[in-house]
């Protein structure tokens, strides 16, 4: 019995000093050395994965960021302005601050405002169906409501509401990591400042053809009048291709262009009831 | 028998209308030409509003390489240029015309009698084919002048044509090659000059053994065409398959069928070859099939381009009360159409109309890896596989299982027992492969 | 007018579905079934009956209240397991173990990972290895099989491949054991000890053409296991044949016929294509002849299967259907 308790000790641990000493080796060969920056960014990120960024993780977005030395077209919009304060002295520079950013979805075309005209009865993926039609109420840049952007949404930030059949982005979870608006194919959601308390004016619809084929399919969509263009006091609103689009870098938020436009096709958000018409001006400059 | 190796469907072939000859159908109060009807470039608008057209007079001019003419199908006055849906029901530009008359083209023939000499040259025929607008018949509509350029370095020797009509419910190549043998055999003749090669074999599946029969025994008059019977089994019209059924060729994946030294045409585009040389007509009408089980008259019309839709159906008996869908082309792998207003276009091969309870795509259940898509999959791919790499957003994987060999022919999901969409996902995953393959060439 | 149906094609869909496929199942089982009935009576009756319905129970419940799915219990494939699990044991097990059978069945092999089609393990072996192991006892008591009309209790014991094992064990010759072995036709037609769906050769092989004819199932993985036991068994034979028994009697003698028809072909625990079909019909047959002649239990054929199934995914990558246009240049 003693010599079998022996034998083992021996074999077992002759296995293991082999192996440790091969293992040594190995280690030695296979070393790679790497900026220690880089670990300590990578401690600082979220660790999410989400490729917001542009990177395929986290890891690989603080390399590419030791490597440049400096943050100017990089960005980590889960961390936003809190994480690259955290960042900058590791790598010895000033932090810049952005402005906080969310995505939007720019359509209305919800059932009650865009009819359906034909069932659709396929795999549930926007990129199938955009391929294979215009979309249930025949808009071909309307949102197709099968929840591609839901699924790429690595925050649980963005669901398909149930009796508008279009997504809706909560203000609170949404990162504006720019997953969704990857997975759209047809580029409705857009990544736009957050602004004060929410507030957020934006025209609600890509549709660029003709403003009579628009309307036919959608009662809110932008038909390219440019009423909303001439009102706008502050160069914000172009219109190209039959759309209107209000530049949020150059937007007031004075709701002007909201009233104006005979579609309702520009939305605003989590802004206070209107008050009556004559009190606008007061309105108006509280805003501002 | 003949036919494919790997793979392949038998459905039902519901080939309602084979025993009704071509109906011609009347010339229509308005018609609306869409001026890109082809697979490649989008051609160039040549007329105005306001202007008044014949019958055969170029509409749009084809000025790139991969590109077809488009020619007026009725005479009279363009009321406006447009746009109109197509069979997805995306907007493209078309030309819309109110009718006046039947004046055409005076250098068009407009006789019966069939001209069986060639008198022009290999090149000739090249240009005056392009010059006619000829596309695949088929339902690919790949400009018919470009497959007869064949590349530096390549050789064909030998021209196949179509005739397999795989798809269940289509007769309208059928009975083109029942009523316009002679005819299509002359135009297969034409294309065999244009290729410059000395045979060619016609593929016919033997549920049309009339068609067979008719062609053997008129193919005798002919040089070097063969008229071969092929057993019944869906995709032998995929050009690949049918290279593989009549001549045991494969061409290697990602290559043309020019690599084995072929060139496959349709039955259809080869009468539509013959009138375009011998009778100076431009394609501006084909056969098109309107059937369907609900469907009163099944029937096969020659139409003119650019009628919309639902006047073939009112004609053929009328939308029945029960449609669930209206598909152009066959079941397998036709378009669901948005709405009944689209022009019939080069491509439309037919129109079928389904009821609510065919229309309905089964309950989809788990995968239980039968493996019965892979047994079926005429490429030797594995749907399950790339449709559950594509459904997770897994491209790589989808690129090294060959995902872009995929031919789309839909034998996956009609055998699936779970009713799995596959070619759904197979599509999804072709589509974002293309691009990923296009963003690196372009890097 | 309804609105137009927009959809990808193809617009058809074959006659082929889960329901089909799964009855189709249950009905080619019935043979071997009613051929167990006759043999072993009522309680042959009342243990089918206990697996059938507690496996749907369990798979009912499950669905319901832990995965919050719609039940699909109507698909059939509860019922096939619960067949099969009753198959493979002998008519004089408790009820209790049949129902913990059931359970491991349903709950642990199958719905653990995900229901129907997901499962790596077929589910009724894992039911079986689980009870073989528990109740060792219990699951190799064998009630000799009696025709129904006769009144005499049943009596219990070894099957021919535990005579066999036991006899070799303790050095005799195969000729020497011949007395106590049954007859190829007694095996064959039926009569034989052993579990349910055992006792006769005839009616399993009779339910696999039926699948073969239905197109549920294709000939590769049962022919390849049967000859690859046939060809093992044969080489053996012949090298010595007085201490291995003829190929015949391994062919039809204890679960290999049930196994390489009902259990090895399960789609979802089985290769895809036609060539990993083959591989893996080998593989099975070597491991049970492996296991007969050499290991310790007296019967391998679901212990092989086992094996098989967790390699199938391996199998599924090294075997890819041929791909057209794949040309040797």
């Amino acid at each position: 019995m003693n010599q079998v308790l022996i034998y083992s000790i021996i074999a077992l641990g002759s296995i293991g000093a082999i192996s440790a000493i091969i293992l040594y080796f190995v280690a030695q060969k296979f070393k790679v050395i790497e900026d220690p920056r880089i670990d300590e960014v990578a401690d600082k990120l979220p660790g999410a994965n989400c490729g917001g960024c542009g990177f395929a993780g986290c890891r690989n977005f603080a390399e590419a960021i030791v490597k440049a030395g400096n943050m100017d077209n990089l960005n980590c919009p889960v961390g936003g302005n809190a994480i690259i304060k955290e960042v900058a002295p590791i790598l010895g520079i000033v932090a810049v601050v952005r402005d906080p950013q969310i995505a939007v979805v720019r359509c209305s075309g919800s059932r009650a405002n865009a009819p359906q005209k034909v069932v659709y009865d396929s795999a549930s993926t926007c990129v199938f169906a955009h391929g294979l039609f215009s979309g249930e109420s025949g808009c071909p840049h309307g949102c197709l409501g099968l929840g591609d952007c839901v699924v790429s949404c690595k925050f649980d930030a963005i669901y398909i509401d149930e009796t508008t059949g279009l997504p809706v982005v909560s203000n609170e979870k949404c990162v504006a990591c720019g997953a969704c608006v990857k997975a759209c194919p047809r580029a409705i959601i857009e990544i736009r400042n957050k602004n004060k308390k929410d507030r957020r004016i934006f025209v609600s619809c890509i549709n660029q053809e003709k403003g009579a084929v628009a309307k036919k399919n959608c009662e809110v969509a932008c038909i390219g009048c440019g009423k909303c263009v001439k009102v706008c006091n502050f160069d914000a609103i172009t219109l190209k291709n039959n759309l209107a689009y209000i530049d949020f870098t150059k937007c007031t938020l004075c709701r002007k262009c909201v009233e104006e436009c005979p579609t309702n096709a520009i939305n605003e958000l989590n802004f206070p009831p209107r008050k009556p018409k004559t009190e606008k001006a007061e309105s108006v400059s509280t805003e501002l | 028998m003949k036919t494919f190796k790997i793979g392949g469907v038998h459905p039902e072939e519901n080939k309602l209308a084979s025993n009704k000859a071509i109906e011609v159908l009347p010339i229509p109060q308005k018609v609306c030409i869409p001026i890109t009807q082809h697979l490649g470039a989008p051609s160039t608008l040549v007329v105005e509003k306001g202007a008044n057209v014949k019958v055969g007079q170029l509409l749009a001019k084809a000025d790139a390489f991969i590109c077809a003419n488009v020619h007026s199908s009725v005479s009279g006055k363009i009321s406006k240029i447009d746009t109109t849906t197509d069979t997805s029901g995306y907007r493209k530009t078309s030309v819309f015309i109110d009718v006046e008359g039947d004046e055409w083209e005076e250098s068009i023939d407009k006789s019966d009698a069939i001209i069986k000499e060639i008198k022009l040259s290999k090149e000739e025929i090249i240009a005056k084919i392009k010059d006619m607008g000829i596309v695949g018949l088929g339902g690919a509509t790949f400009p018919t002048h470009v497959k007869l350029m064949v590349p530096q370095g390549k050789k064909a020797d030998v021209l196949i044509i179509n005739g397999v009509e795989c798809e269940p419910y289509l007769t309208s190549d059928h009975r083109v090659m029942l009523e316009k043998g002679e005819e299509m055999l002359v135009g297969v003749s034409i294309l065999m000059k244009g290729l410059g090669v000395e045979k060619a074999m016609i593929g016919i599946e033997n549920n049309k053994a009339d068609a067979i029969s008719h062609l053997q025994n008129l193919s005798g008059n002919f040089n070097g065409i063969e008229v071969h019977a092929l057993k019944v089994k869906y995709p032998q019209g995929a050009e690949k398959q049918l290279i593989k059924a009549l001549i045991n060729r494969e061409v290697p994946a990602g290559k043309l069928p020019i690599e084995v030294g072929c060139v496959v045409s349709n039955a259809g585009t080869a009468f539509a070859v013959y009138e375009a040389i011998q009778k100076n007509k431009p394609l501006f009408e084909r056969v098109v099939t309107v059937t369907g089980k609900s469907v009163k008259k099944p029937s096969n019309f020659m139409v003119r381009l650019g009628v919309a839709v639902n006047e073939l159906i009112e004609r053929a008996g009328g939308l029945p009360e029960d449609t669930g869908k209206v598909i152009s082309g066959g079941p397998m792998m036709g378009k669901s159409l948005n709405s009944l207003d689209v022009p019939v276009v080069k491509g439309t091969s037919g129109i079928l109309i389904m009821t609510q309870k065919e229309s309905k795509r089964v309950e989809i259940q788990n995968c239980i890896r039968c493996g019965k898509c892979i047994t079926v999959c005429p490429m030797g791919l594995e749907p399950y596989l790339l449709a559950q790499v594509a459904e997770n957003a897994n491209f790589e994987t989808a690129e090294n299982e060959r995902v872009m060999d995929c031919i789309e022919c839909g034998s996956c999901h009609y055998t699936c027992p779970s009713g799995r969409p596959l070619l759904d996902y197979l599509r999804v995953g072709k589509n974002k492969v293309g691009q990923i393959i296009r963003n690196r060439a372009n890097n | 007018m309804n609105l137009l149906t927009v959809s990808g094609s193809p617009h058809v869909h074959g006659d082929q579905s889960l329901k089909k496929i799964m009855w189709g199942v249950v009905i080619a089982m019935l043979p071997a079934m009613l051929v167990s009935f006759w043999y072993f009576g009522l309680p042959a009756i009342i243990i089918t009956l206990t697996a059938v319905i507690s496996c749907l129970v369990f798979e009912y419940l499950i669905q319901k209240f832990l995965l919050k799915q719609n039940p699909t219990i109507t698909d059939g494939s509860a019922v096939i397991t619960g067949m099969l699990l009753a198959f493979n044991v002998p008519s004089s097990l408790p009820l209790w173990q049949m129902v913990i059978g059931a359970l491991v069945a349903i709950g642990i092999a199958k719905m653990s990972y995900g229901g129907l089609g997901k499962n790596p393990f077929n589910p009724a072996l894992v039911g079986r290895v689980f009870l073989l192991i528990s109740f060792p006892v219990d699951m190799t008591l064998w009630p000799l099989p009696k025709p129904v009309w006769t009144m005499v209790d049943a009596i219990t014991g070894p099957t021919s491949l535990g005579v066999l094992k036991e006899g070799v064990a303790k050095g005799d010759t195969v000729s020497q054991l011949a007395s106590q072995l049954p007859s190829l036709q007694d095996l064959f037609i039926g009569g034989v000890g052993g579990s349910l769906g055992e006792v006769s050769a005839a009616a399993l092989i009779l339910g696999g053409l039926y699948m073969i004819f239905r197109k549920i199932i294709t000939w590769h993985i049962p022919v390849s296991f049967i000859a690859t036991v046939a060809i093992f068994t044969g080489i053996m034979w012949q090298v010595n044949p007085e201490h291995y028994i003829n190929p015949m009697f391994h062919l039809l003698a204890g679960g290999l016929m049930l196994g390489a028809i009902f259990m090895a072909t399960d789609m979802v625990t089985s290769p895809m294509t036609y060539k990993g079909m083959i591989v893996y019909g080998i593989g099975c047959g070597v491991l049970t002849v492996l296991i007969r002649l050499w290991g310790s239990y007296p019967e391998g054929v679901s212990f092989a299967i086992l094996i098989m199934n967790a390699v199938t995914p391996l199998i599924n990558k090294g075997f890819k259907p041929k791909r057209f246009g794949e040309v040797v240049k």
